[in-house]
């Protein structure tokens, strides 16, 4: 986890009180800060944590009071009880399918789209993308059951094909793709390859496809996610027998018997892979919130 | 008509033309599989149609409207809807810009702090309410032990109305907070400094300039955020489903005390196949909540700026 982390940060400067003035605008964090910041930061990290340690336990020990708050040594025997009692690998498989061709998808369409609306002219443009824009805003979910009926009529309900569909395009994809293509490539560039002789779908692959790497690996890494954690439509199109994982995780925790630990050591097995993401690329996802990457 | 040799030629074809064919994967799929069911649903609302009937569909008009509006189970998961939404939407935004506050200060290792506020919102929410459901558990849930250390005694979270949205708020909360806080994060930091140190001069306290300057200029994004928090709060699903998992899961408790009204779309759609009333309830959401995402726009609105 480190290894993405900030570099050590250099020993504080001694601050008298003429620096301190200069440097009001930003605060320097005092004993409060961090501690608020700690506090916060173990408020959120807390759920996944506990999660892990109930994955741990024998299912006694989180019947216990007071709770167990740090690791046994039984990881290893429950996930492979999830395995033996449940269809999770099919899960793990069918979620990987799914998010992967969705990302791959998303990125590439996103991208071709992206760059049409940034660099090249066409009638309707405009219109075309306010459409894009208009679109982010409307909460798709609510047209659920048509849709479900469309996938009835096609033969593919309960099939992951029904769940990858619908999600190979996202509004938001073309719309950050096109912010970031307006700033990163110079029109002079492409002039310049045009003049040349260079098809657009030549300029697309070896200028833009380039150039566009950093904004695509950031969209990717957001699409992955929310894909892997895609919840309401699977649950309603896919049927219990062929999940995903966060279907095979509702119906885990809808059984009778509440075995926590088997259902929370599901919930980790589930979150291990996004979280892998997460600390690998953290400081990519938080660039990319913060430079106005709204999930849409 | 002036000659052109071939490549001028394919060069006009390829500009003219291209652009389009580049944008219409985006807008076939959107179009088919975003667009179609949406405005499709308003055509179903007005039809009886129930996979469970012999009969098949027709149309019916506003029937299944005057059935939701006089159906006593759909202003209840109306009511929790607008109570989940006020318990969600208003601490997420004030806690949001607290931590974004304290991550605007000058702080060592501050990529650990900013990646460990967004952790919340990378967890599946499946993950997240099953997790909670058991932390919120009456009889061995960490949140009743530590209560019971101050003496508050046991209390059965999924039992009561207010108690049970108290729970699934703070999964909604915990989960999008961070989200939030990174979104004014970056806006607090293009605010210029001399704005502070002119403030510092006057003699206004930190607390004071929190809100005469910061809260005020961040009002844009204040806004765009409660729009978008507002729209997801509004149609709360996973939560309330997991919260009570089970054969009865889609009642949203035992007296539906926290079905909501996309929960209550999910019951009628999925678990009795009644489509026309299902998506009836869909219209009706989808109204209620650009009313709400519009008053949560008339009062951001109102934050005061000089």
């Amino acid at each position: 986890m480190t290894a993405v982390m900030d570099p050590p940060a250099p020993p504080a400067r001694p601050t008298g009180p003429v620096v301190r003035a200069r440097r009001i605008a930003r605060r320097v964090a005092g004993p409060w800060t961090y501690a608020a910041l700690i506090a916060v930061l173990a408020g959120s990290a807390f759920p996944v944590y506990w999660s892990f340690v109930v994955s741990s336990q024998t299912p006694d020990a989180v019947d216990s009071v007071p709770p167990v708050l740090v690791p046994g040594g039984h990881l290893f025997a429950n996930i492979a009880r999830v395995f033996d009692t449940t269809d999770f690998a099919l899960a793990l498989m069918n979620s990987v399918i799914v998010s992967g061709t969705v990302t791959v998808s998303v990125v590439l369409f996103s991208t071709l789209a992206g760059f049409a609306f940034a660099k090249m002219k066409f009638r309707g443009r405009n219109v075309l993308l306010l459409l894009v824009i208009g679109t982010q805003a409307i909460p798709t979910e609510l047209g659920i059951i048509p849709l479900y009926m469309m996938m009835a009529e096609f033969g593919w309900a309960g099939e992951i094909h029904a769940v990858i569909v619908p999600g190979l395009v996202t509004a938001f994809g073309v719309f950050f793709m096109r912010q970031y293509f307006e700033r990163a490539i110079p029109d002079e560039l492409l002039e310049a390859g045009r003049m040349d002789g260079c098809h657009s779908l030549r300029l697309f692959w070896h200028v833009a496809l380039p150039a566009a790497r950093p904004a695509a690996a950031v969209l990717g890494l957001f699409t992955f996610m929310q894909a892997w954690n895609d919840f309401f439509w699977p649950l309603v199109v896919l049927v219990p027998e062929n999940p995903t994982v966060q279907t095979a995780l509702s119906t885990l925790a809808s059984g009778y018997t509440t075995d926590y630990t088997l259902v929370l050591t599901a919930a980790t097995i589930g979150t291990v892979p996004v979280l892998l993401v997460f600390l690998l690329f953290g400081r990519q996802i938080v660039g990319g919130i913060m430079s106005g990457a709204v999930k849409g | 008509m002036v000659l052109m040799d071939k490549t001028t030629r394919r060069h006009r074809w390829d500009t003219k033309f291209s652009p389009y064919a580049y944008v219409t994967p985006y807008f076939l799929i959107f179009g088919v599989f975003g667009l179609f069911p949406l405005l499709y649903t308003i055509w179903v609302s007005l039809q009886h149609r129930n996979l469970l009937d012999e009969g098949g569909a027709y149309l019916v008009w506003f029937d299944n409207y005057a059935t939701l509006f006089a159906d006593p189970y759909f202003w209840n998961s109306m009511g929790n809807t607008l109570s989940l939404w006020m318990l969600t939407t208003v601490p997420q935004i004030l806690f949001a810009l607290g931590i974004a506050a304290l991550l605007n200060r000058k702080v060592r290792t501050r990529t650990l702090f900013r990646m460990g506020v967004i952790l919340p919102n990378i967890t599946s929410v499946a993950a997240v309410t099953i997790i909670f459901a058991q932390l919120f558990g009456r009889d061995f849930g960490l949140v009743n032990w530590v209560l019971d250390l101050f003496g508050a005694g046991q209390i059965d979270w999924q039992a009561g109305t207010a108690t049970s949205h108290i729970a699934i708020a703070v999964m909604v909360v915990w989960r999008w907070t961070g989200y939030h806080a990174l979104i004014f994060l970056a806006s607090m930091q293009a605010i210029s400094p001399s704005l502070y140190e002119a403030a510092t001069l006057d003699g206004a306290s930190g607390w004071q300039q929190f809100w005469r300057i910061t809260v005020p200029l961040l009002r844009p994004q204040i806004i765009f955020t409660t729009i978008i928090a507002t729209t997801g709060n509004m149609r709360l699903l996973a939560e309330p489903l997991l919260f009570n998992p089970g054969a009865a899961a889609a009642t949203g408790g035992s007296d539906r005390q926290f079905q909501t009204a996309a929960l209550y779309l999910y019951e009628q759609g999925f678990t009795k196949y009644d489509f026309g009333y299902s998506s009836a309830i869909a219209v009706v959401l989808a109204i209620a909540t650009i009313i709400v995402a519009g008053f949560g726009y008339l009062v951001t609105k109102r934050i005061q700026t000089d």
